[in-house]
Order: C-alpha cells, then sequence, then structure tokens
C-alpha cells in the first residue's frame, strides 16, 4: 500500500502541544554526551598541523622527527590519504580539504597530524614535523579574486557556464543564470529605478561546541567513529569513500550536537581521525581548537552583490536584475547559484535576471550556513526594494504586499508556486503592533523579506512497539533541536497513544537505512513524513493481528485513538484493543509488531517570513542597539509551537550578529586575524532584546499534517531589516554587512561632509 | 613573599606569576608561552584583600575585580575604577581577574589601566632589591612589556583617600555591550571647588597609543571650568588630537581619534556630575 | 614535569587526583574525573560553557589551573540536582525550552545560579548582563532569560 502524503484537515491531540524534550533531563544534569565526551579503552589523542600560509606550495613534509618522539604512534600526511575518488571533483575537494595534496590553500590548511599518548605530546610532535613551504602570491578577497591579474588557486578551473569556455584559467569557477521575461523591456516600462551595490563579509556558523570524534580503524577493515554531525551517514559515506572502507563496515555514531547550522555537514578532521587510526592500530579522539574551528571549518560566503529594480509609478515592479559573486574558499561550490535563486523569491515579477559567480579564494572552504546564500541576496534585494519604495513615496510594507508571489506564480528560479506564506506574513506585519509602535530620536524601523526553498531528501525509519505498549522511534536525521520531540508527538498522533509512550532516539548507520543529513530545514518535515507513514505501517499490523485475535477479515478492522475497533455492526459485542493489548499478545500472534518506512520526501513546502526590527544608532560612535525585533514566519503547521519559536528566535538572533558585528578579519598577509570568540563577536545575552515571534500556518499541500521546514527562513531577513532599521535611524543607506560601528560612523560622518 | 621573589629570580627559564590566570591560561593555551615556572602567588598573606589604609586603600595583587565592586567604601571613593574592573570580560572572568594583572599584561586596551591612571594610582613593587612604589603609567612601557625587573612582583595598587567632591569615571567603547576588548577608553578624575570649579583633573585614554595616554592637555582644559558645552568641545578636541591609534581588527586610526574624544567627553561629564553630587 | 597531588571538595564530594602543573581544571573535571556537563566551547575564557563555581565565585574552569583547586570548594553542573529532584533552573530550562542543542547549557545553569545567588530578584537587564559571559548560539537567549526569571520566582516563592 503507498503511502499518502497529502494534507488532510484535522483535529490534532498531541501535534501543537508542548511538551518537555525527550532528551532535556540530560541536557541539563551535564549527562548528555556530545562530541568531545565520550572516549575508548587504548585511545589516542590526534592533532593536526595547519599551514602559517595562505598560499603555498608544499616543496616536502620531514615528519621523521614527530615520529621518533617517544608517545608518537602514528603520524599522517595526504601521502596517507591516498586518492580513491576517481574523478569525483567534489569528494576530490573534500579530500583536498582534509589534508593539503600538493599546495596550502588558506591560512589554517591541514597539511599533517599525529596521534600519540595524551595531548602534550601530540602538541610536540607537531612541532617536530619540518615542512618547506614556497610561499605563492594569495587572494582572499571575492572582488579582487575576479580580477584578471589576481594570484590563480588552480590551473586546471576554467569557467564553467560560459560560451565558449575560456582558455585560460581563473579564480570564477562557474557562472549561472536565472530569471524570465525581457529585462529590457521591463527597465523601460519603469518610471523608478535603483541600482546599488553592496558587499558582505565572511560569517561563521560559530556552533559552540567544536568539531569532535572518536575514530576506530580495525586491521579487518571495520570501523567506527563517534562524532558530532548533522548527517552521519552522510560523514559514513565520505569517511568510506576517502578511506577505501565498505560502507557498511563504517558504523558511525552521532554524538549529541552542540550546534551545527549548516556547518557540520561536512568531513573536515574525521577522515584523518580514521587515517591516524588505521596507523596506529589504536583509537584516535580528535577535537578543534576554537581557532581551529574559525580558520578551518566552513564558514559562509563573503559577496560582492549588484541589484537593479525598476517599478512603475503605481507601485508595480517592472524588472529586476541582481549579479551575484560569492567566495567559495578554494573549491567550487553552488553559493553564488542559491543566491541567484533565492534572490527575488519573494517576489511577482514578469522580467527578472540574476547571475551567480563562483569564486575561488585562498579562506577556507564555505560550508552551509542556515539557508546558505539567501541572507546575503536578501540584504542587497530587500535594501533596493526599501529605497525604491521611499522614491515611489509608498509605504515599504505596501510595495513588497503589492508585487508579493502567490499561488501561481512563477518564482524567479522557475518553479510554480503552490499555496504560499508571503501575502500571509507581510500582512499579518502590517498589522502587529510593533509596526505602529513610536520611535524616538536616533531610532529607526526596517523591515524585510525572506524566502528559503526547505529540502526533503531520503528519509528512513523505524518504530517499534514493546511488549508493554511503549513505542520506539528510531529515526536517522540528527536532532539538531527539539525534532525527537516533535517527531515523538507525531508517532503519539498518528498511533493514538499519549507522547510519553514514545521514545526516539538518532540511530546509528549500522541499525538503520540511509538517511540524508539534517539539512534544509528538513529534519522535522521528512522524518516526520517517514514517521507518519511508519507508524501507518505498524497499525497495519496491529490491524491484522487485531484482526487474527478476532478471527475476522483484517479491512474489518479500524484504528482509532490508539485502539483496533472491529467495525460493523455484525461486530458490535466486540470490545476494542488497545494497541497495549495487542501488544502484550504479539508473541502469539506473530512476533514484534514494527513498522519501516523508507522513502524520498518530495514536497517540502517553501517557507517565507517578515521581520520588523526597531534600532537605535548613537550617531557620535556608529554604535547600534537592537531595540524590538519580530518575526512573522509561516510554519505550515508548528508540531511544537515553542521549538518552532525557537527557530525563529535563533535564526533571528544569528542574523543580527551578522548584520552588526561578525565578519572574518584578514590581514594582508592572508591569515585570519580574529580566530576566536573574543574578536569573532557573536551576540551576547546582554545585545538582544526578546525576539517575538508570530506563527502562522499556512499548510504544505504535500504533508499529511502541512508541516514545512522552519529551522532556516529565520536567518534570511535580518541583515535586511536590520540594514533598513539602521539605514531609517542614521539617515544614511548602509551597504557594507557588518554594520560595524566604524563603518556606520564612516558612513555617517561622509554623509554630512558629501 | 620572600620565596615567591625567589623562585622568580632564580629560575633559569621562562617564568610566569599566577593570579587569576586570565591571561596567563589563555597565553598558555595558545601556544604564546610555554613557563618551566609557574607561581601561584594567591596564597601569600594579605595579597587576596582590599585593605583601607591611613593614605587611602591598597588592592592586592590576587584580588580578583569581582571583589572591587563589592567593597562599598572603594565604590563610594573611586568609582570610576571600579566600574573599569567590572568592566573586564565576564562575570566569570571578573571571578578571577586582577587589575595588577590587567596591568603588567600591557596591553594598551586594558580596561583597568586608563582609570587607575587617571586616578594617580601607584603600584607598589617587591623585588631581590626591596620594595618601591612607581605611578601605574610606569608599568607598562610598550604593548606586553613592563618595567619590572626580573623577580620583582607588584603586590599591590595604591589609591590616595578622595578629598571632598571628587570623583571619577571610566568609559570605553565596545561593538557588543559586554565581552570585548576596549576599541578607545578614557579615564577621568576631578576634584572640584564648592562653587563647582574643577580644581584637579587627570584624563587618561585607552587603546589609542602603545601604551596608556595621560592626556595632560585634557586636565589642563576642565581645570578651571565647570565643564561647560565649550570646555567639553574642547576636552573632545584635545584627546581625539593627542591619540595616535593604529587600524587593526578592532577598530580603525579615524574611529578611534573621533571616540576617544567621545568617552573623554562623556565620562568627564558623569565624573563631574558624580562629584558634585558628593 | 611531574605530577601535583590535588585534595579538594567537589560537588560536596571529597576528591583527590594528580595532575599537571599546566593542566587546566576543566581537563581535570573531564578527562580525569570523568565530569564532562563542563564543556569546553573555546578554552580561552570567551564562551562560558565551562563555568563552575569555585569557593562560592563564578569561574571558568578553563582559566583556572587544576592544581590550584587544591583546599578549595568546586560546583559543577553534575551537582546541582539532588538526587532525581531537578534544581528550579534546570526544570525552568525544560519547561521554557531554554535549550536547543544544549552544550552551552551547563555553564548557563551554573551562571544563573550564580546571579541568582547574588540577586534573586533581578531584572531582565540584570539578567542579561548577569549572562553576558555565556554564548548561546541556539536560542537568541529569549527563552533562556525567561526560564531564568520564572525560576527565580519559584526560588523567592520556595
Amino acid at each position: 500500500m503507498g503511502f499518502d502524503p497529502r494534507y488532510l484537515e484535522r483535529n490534532f491531540t498531541s501535534v501543537g502541544t508542548r511538551p518537555v524534550r525527550p532528551d532535556g533531563l540530560d541536557k541539563v544534569t551535564g549527562r548528555a554526551r556530545y562530541g568531545a565526551d565520550f572516549n575508548m579503552a587504548g585511545q589516542l589523542v590526534g592533532a593536526i598541523l595547519r599551514s602559517p600560509h595562505a598560499h603555498a606550495r608544499i616543496r616536502n613534509i620531514d615528519t621523521s622527527k614527530a615520529e621518533k618522539l617517544a608517545g608518537v604512534k602514528a603520524v599522517v600526511t595526504s601521502a596517507d590519504l591516498p586518492d580513491l575518488t576517481d574523478g569525483n571533483a567534489e569528494m576530490y575537494a573534500i579530500l583536498d580539504n582534509c589534508m593539503a595534496r600538493g599546495k596550502a590553500l588558506y591560512d589554517g590548511h591541514a597539511v599533517a597530524a599525529v596521534a600519540a599518548i595524551d595531548a602534550r605530546t601530540a602538541r610536540k610532535a607537531l612541532k617536530l614535523i619540518e615542512i618547506d613551504y614556497e610561499v605563492l602570491p594569495h587572494v582572499t578577497d571575492v572582488d579582487e579574486a575576479m580580477k584578471p591579474t589576481a594570484p590563480v588557486l588552480h590551473e586546471t578551473v576554467f569557467t564553467e557556464g560560459v560560451e565558449p569556455t575560456p582558455d585560460k584559467p581563473s579564480n570564477v569557477a562557474k557562472r549561472t543564470q536565472y530569471g524570465h521575461g525581457d529585462i529590457e523591456a521591463g527597465f523601460g516600462q519603469a518610471d523608478f529605478i535603483v541600482e546599488r551595490s553592496f558587499k558582505t563579509e565572511q560569517t561563521h556558523q560559530g556552533y559552540i561546541e567544536p568539531h569532535a570524534c572518536v575514530a576506530n580503524a580495525n586491521s579487518d577493515g571495520t570501523a567506527d567513529l563517534w562524532v558530532c554531525t548533522q548527517g552521519h551517514f552522510v560523514y559514513r559515506q565520505h569517511c568510506a569513500e576517502l578511506l577505501g572502507l565498505e560502507v557498511s563496515k563504517l558504523r558511525v555514531t552521532s554524538s549529541e550536537i552542540g550546534g551545527g547550522f549548516g556547518g557540520k555537514t561536512h568531513v573536515w578532521a574525521e577522515p584523518v581521525a580514521l587515517a591516524l587510526s588505521r596507523k596506529a592500530g589504536r583509537p584516535v579522539k580528535l577535537v578543534m581548537t576554537r581557532d581551529e574551528v574559525f580558520r578551518a571549518s566552513g564558514p559562509t560566503s563573503a559577496t560582492s552583490i549588484d541589484v537593479k529594480i525598476g517599478a512603475r509609478k503605481d507601485g508595480t515592479i517592472t524588472a529586476a536584475t541582481a549579479t551575484l559573486r560569492y567566495s567559495c574558499g578554494p573549491w567550487y561550490g553552488m553559493w553564488a547559484e542559491l543566491g541567484a535563486m533565492t534572490s527575488f523569491a519573494c517576489y511577482n515579477l514578469e522580467n527578472v535576471k540574476t547571475v551567480g559567480y563562483e569564486v575561488l579564494v585562498n579562506r577556507p572552504k564555505v560550508a552551509a550556513y542556515r539557508a546558505p546564500s539567501a541572507p546575503m541576496a536578501a540584504f542587497a534585494v530587500e535594501s533596493v526594494i526599501d529605497e525604491l519604495a521611499k522614491k515611489l513615496e509608498m509605504d515599504a510594507v505596501e510595495f513588497r504586499i503589492r508585487n508579493a508571489a502567490r499561488e501561481g506564480t512563477r518564482s524567479s528560479y522557475g518553479p510554480v508556486y503552490g499555496p504560499i506564506g508571503i501575502g500571509p506574513t507581510l500582512e499579518a506585519a502590517k498589522n502587529h503592533p510593533h509596526m505602529k509602535a513610536p520611535l524616538g530620536k536616533n531610532q529607526g524601523r526596517g523591515m524585510a523579506c525572506g524566502f528559503w526553498f526547505n529540502f526533503g531528501g531520503q528519509t528512513c525509519t523505524d518504530i517499534n512497539i514493546g511488549p508493554d505498549g511503549s513505542v520506539s522511534l528510531a529515526v536517522g536525521t540528527m536532532d539538531v533541536g527539539g525534532s525527537r520531540a516533535s517527531l515523538s508527538m507525531v508517532a503519539a498522533e498518528e498511533l493514538g497513544i499519549p507522547y510519553e509512550n514514545v521514545k526516539a532516539v538518532v540511530a546509528d548507520t549500522s541499525s538503520l537505512g540511509y538517511n540524508d543529513m539534517t539539512d534544509g530545514s528538513r529534519g522535522t518535515f521528512s522524518t516526520s513524513l517517514a514517521t507518519i507513514s511508519a507508524a501507518r505501517n505498524a497499525i497495519q499490523v496491529l490491524r491484522e493481528r487485531a484482526a487474527q485475535t478476532w478471527d475476522i477479515p483484517v479491512e474489518d478492522v479500524a484504528w482509532e485513538k490508539g485502539h483496533a475497533v472491529a467495525k460493523g455492526e455484525k461486530y458490535g459485542n466486540l470490545p476494542s484493543l488497545s494497541l497495549k493489548e495487542i501488544a502484550a499478545k504479539a508473541g502469539n500472534t506473530g512476533g514484534p509488531i514494527a513498522g519501516h518506512s523508507e522513502l524520498v520526501a518530495d514536497g517540502a513546502g517553501v517557507s517565507f517570513a517578515t521581520h520588523i526590527c526597531d534600532i537605535e544608532v548613537d550617531p557620535q560612535t556608529g554604535a547600534t542597539k537592537v531595540l524590538r525585533y519580530t518575526v512573522v514566519q509561516d510554519a505550515g503547521k508548528a508540531v511544537h509551537p515553542t521549538y518552532v519559536e525557537g527557530q525563529y528566535q535563533g535564526g533571528a538572533a544569528q542574523g543580527i550578529g551578522w548584520a552588526l558585528n561578525e565578519e572574518y578579519i584578514y590581514g594582508t598577509d592572508g591569515r585570519l586575524q580574529n580566530a576566536g570568540f573574543l574578536d569573532y563577536r557573536i551576540p551576547v545575552c546582554s545585545d538582544l532584546p526578546m525576539i517575538d515571534t508570530q506563527i502562522l500556518e499556512i499548510p504544505n499541500p504535500n504533508h499529511p499534517y502541512g508541516v514545512r521546514g522552519v529551522g532556516e527562513t529565520s536567518i534570511v531577513p535580518p541583515l535586511a531589516a536590520i540594514a533598513n532599521a539602521v539605514s531609517n535611524a542614521a539617515g544614511v543607506r548602509m551597504t557594507h554587512i557588518p554594520m560595524s560601528p566604524p563603518r556606520i560612523l564612516a558612513a555617517i560622518k561622509g554623509e554630512q561632509a558629501g | 613573599m620572600e620565596e615567591a621573589v625567589g623562585l622568580l629570580t632564580g629560575s633559569a627559564g621562562t617564568a610566569a606569576i599566577l593570579a587569576g590566570g586570565s591571561d596567563l591560561l589563555v597565553r598558555m593555551k595558545g601556544g604564546f608561552t610555554e613557563p618551566d615556572l609557574i607561581v601561584d602567588i594567591k596564597s601569600i598573606d594579605g595579597i587576596g584583600e582590599i585593605r583601607q589604609t591611613a593614605e587611602g586603600f591598597s588592592i592586592g595583587a590576587a584580588v580578583p575585580c569581582a571583589m572591587l565592586g563589592e567593597n562599598e567604601a572603594l565604590k563610594r571613593a573611586w568609582p570610576g575604577v571600579v566600574e573599569a574592573a567590572r568592566l573586564i570580560g565576564s562575570k566569570q572572568v571578573q571571578g578571577r581577574c586582577t587589575i595588577v594583572g590587567n596591568l603588567c599584561n600591557a596591553s594598551p586596551a586594558a580596561d583597568s589601566v586608563p582609570a587607575l591612571v587617571a586616578a594617580g594610582a601607584r603600584a607598589s613593587i617587591v623585588g631581590p632589591a626591596g620594595r618601591r612604589t612607581i605611578a601605574v603609567e610606569a608599568v607598562p612601557t610598550a604593548p606586553g612589556k613592563t618595567s619590572l625587573a626580573k623577580g620583582e612582583i607588584i603586590d599591590a595598587i595604591l589609591l590616595d583617600e578622595r578629598p571632598a567632591r571628587s570623583a571619577d569615571a571610566y568609559l570605553r567603547f565596545i561593538p557588543r555591550t559586554e565581552m570585548d576588548i576596549a576599541v578607545v577608553s578614557a579615564g577621568v578624575s576631578l576634584t572640584l571647588d564648592t562653587a563647582g570649579t574643577i580644581t584637579a583633573a587627570r584624563v587618561a585614554l585607552g587603546a589609542v597609543a602603545p601604551t596608556v595616554l595621560l592626556v595632560e592637555e585634557a586636565a589642563r582644559i576642565l581645570v578651571g571650568s565647570k565643564a561647560d558645552e565649550a570646555t567639553l568641545q574642547k576636552l573632545e578636541e584635545a584627546c581625539s588630537a593627542a591619540s595616535r591609534p593604529i587600524d587593526d581588527k578592532r577598530g580603525t586610526v579615524a574611529f578611534r581619534k573621533q571616540v576617544a574624544g567621545v568617552m573623554a567627553r562623556r565620562a568627564a561629564t558623569i565624573a563631574y556630575t558624580r562629584a558634585g553630587d558628593r | 614535569m611531574a605530577g601535583v597531588a590535588v585534595s579538594t571538595t567537589i560537588n560536596g564530594d571529597n576528591v583527590e587526583y594528580l595532575c599537571q602543573p599546566d593542566e587546566t581544571l576543566l581537563d581535570v573535571l573531564r578527562d580525569r574525573l570523568g565530569l564532562t556537563g563542563a564543556k569546553e566551547g573555546c578554552g580561552t575564557g570567551d564562551c562560558g560553557a565551562c563555568s563552575i563555581i569555585l569557593d562560592d565565585r563564578l569561574v571558568c574552569s578553563c582559566l583556572v589551573l587544576g592544581a590550584e583547586a587544591q583546599g578549595r570548594r568546586v560546583e559543577t553542573v553534575e551537582g546541582m540536582a539532588h538526587g532525581d529532584k531537578l534544581h528550579p533552573l534546570q526544570q525552568k530550562f525544560l519547561e521554557h525550552a531554554a535549550l536547543q542543542c544544549g552544550i552551552c547549557t551547563p555553564g548557563f545553569l551554573i551562571a544563573a545560579k550564580d546571579l541568582l545567588a547574588r540577586n534573586p530578584d533581578p531584572s531582565e537587564e540584570e539578567i542579561r548582563f548577569g549572562l553576558a559571559g555565556n554564548l548561546c548560539r541556539c536560542t537568541g537567549y529569549d527563552k533562556i532569560v525567561r526560564a531564568v526569571q520564572d525560576a527565580a520566582s519559584v526560588m523567592k516563592g520556595a
């Protein structure tokens, strides 16, 4: 029987309530085990030597002195990670990033690693490794890297996506284009046009838990990996491919994860830990320092974006274009492309065109960061939208409402939208008391919209019903912020039992089929889909067992509120059988009762949000204070509203940090200058106000409960909303993120002088 | 104390003094220092105390900054010094860090130092050659460097008793509301006469030169005035002009020069109001 | 380097250990004593995830040497609950969903415990500044502040 994922309106019992999460007790008592909280008998300590140069050829590595140091059990270089990628460019980039092969491509690039009996010996050993570098010219700025005179990172990169393919190598890895209509004609119809260029600096996800793993590779080809990750199946795949292991012989167990936000979707040190373990013949624990996390994990892109939008006097946008240049680090990624796809997704446009350029620079390999690439594009577009509204003398919200995408709109990236939430979030924002609250001196209000696709993907779950009627739910998507609670609620809802009777766990890679990772806001969407499917399969078994018990056809058994019910008057005397009663007799009716589900979760509903914020600017210092912040976002259906609010608030806070103070600062030597929480300034508690949330529920037609992903969209509008607020407060248009006090003060002074 | 001085004097390799450890352990963690000897001075008699003396206050070298905020007499006499000490790092860091450590770390951006310099504080030093007392501004000589000789330990910071109608204030600029190193800072200490005219002033700026700057020109501008708008404007300009900062990851030259003046003006205004209330 | 023998009190229990002179108390707690509730987020006192209370003072255990604990009292998150009775802060963190990933939670709980011990009735601003040494990247702090407010009112009533 096929699973029908279509939305059906219903009354919920568990879904929509706010129970305590199942993993909460362990987390408030300090018992929960994260990446660095696990140990194996006989384990060694791993440590990685990193390039101090932004770009350098490695002429020779001499590890002999380190190998001779007492207590050192293994030293590895790229020679210990032979290239098994067989022409797969994506895997080769991961391999090259895990351990430099021939060239160090950024400050922090791994060049060698050791495993020793303790941390002190490992650190000592790193100092004994001698590397002969030929320092090469480097480039860290995205615009500089595109210039024909820029140092080229790879002689093998010729810009893809342009005709004809260039005959000279460059740092522009790929050009992509999206849109429809006739741009020139569209601008021809415009009464007003605003055109501006913007820059955003590189930021890091800033998860508090550094990458950590314990690896054990046995001589018989089996291996175990304990690791903090957003996707243990993906890590298994990557590690197995890079080390030449059979996928099913590498068991990966995901620890509790101390934040990821996209940064733990990618292997960094895990293959190195396995290589060290294989060479040493002992388990190896490898934990990054905070300095290493900043220098050598995967921050987001720095960008340079041009936007041009034209509108008629009546407020209709006639044409919109954007050119987006995104830094990728040393290897290609689809970051500008995602920016190009999302830029104008909030709007109903006849003529739209976006062009993205993927640019290679001597900085760490870019990884996903919560709605990757969308916040920067939204910053540029929503800033111009605000400016255009001013020119038109229209209210900024009304202007957006007038041009908002709706059901049936052909999106700027291609597909035609189903029911979507951009209009409703704008209407809700317009009617929100925040919009009408008075403002004081040096204070400004800004608002902006944001979009994210949301992903689905491969998903697999198991439901096992215990002999006492309790239910274990095994999922394969990492719980990054409460999904074990929401998925337990979904299982309880479907089975018709109390939430407390369900215990959800994240199963290891040997206990469950493959799952894509927790990214693209897919965790609750796709795994709840699979959980509903598994629960329905379990219900089918429960009905069969009841039918068998009663000796009636299974077609005559219904499942209602956690009970098998014999349908029809002829069974009038049969009392219903509870899940618990059926489970107790399972041993006599055919064995354990379970429900499984393996599916590709198609139909993730797109997500939209509108944010409002008030900012005060100190005109003498450029200091900013966030006075008030409101998030309005469509959740489809909020399974656990408290955790949905948490996602809205968390994304907004990250966006606020990005907008105001967070940035990677490189010196002219190409080295990162602020690789720590002291000078990479994420918001602290006293920086923020309470963050108000409003959850809208416009059901996703492709999910039985209407669920959409909620995790990412909340980081898309803040950069723009804050830029608009600062611009309104200070009277100058801010075009460079972060809007740090020196940038704001310079803009104010520039405006006064000019 | 003699034992500590002896250990430090006799050590052949790298020796480090441990009081709060909030700088030392960070440097060790980063691999910037690997001391052969760590001398924990916290168990030395009296070094963890704030004492009120005939001359004023003696703040022991191992007194965590949080304790300054818990001493009502010190808070009343030197509110600027106390607020500076309580801006260093977080509550957690303030539970450990000391103003002597802040001084000896010799960062131009150290929070407590401009306040101490403005306050005219002195450092009491014990060493192999005995005891000496110097002005705090004579301790740091360059970023990361001090005038202390081998084996010397600052055992206390000395602050004078306050005359009537005197107060100090400290302000710093940071991008966030907490947890940052000062981008620029200002400490101001004032004494007024009964008519509200400033009779004595000291103005110090942080993070605008290799060491904390005592801006004598700024003090001259304040003395004889009632901190009126024209005086404050001149003060602001003098402080901006005296600043010779650098561009770095925390701020630009232009920003630091401008904001140094703003911080000095605002700190002077606070100090003036406080002094007038006494 | 020779090890240092340390005798101390942790969560009310007498504990003895040997540690290296340059080893942090955080490393001792986590690697020698198996108390992994305190987390290392930075190792430089900038994130607060390793917060503990040392002789009634809130500190980052990454900025304390293991040797310094000699003769002192250490309180960690593992000592907050009494048996299976949670501390009101722990209970309120659960009820308000004041944690998402939870890595910062032990540090926040310890810092909030210290805050409420010093100021049983803090304003929102006092809570925000009191907890500014603890970084959280998931929640935007909203629900953490609310949980502390709620715990404060429960503790006052108790």
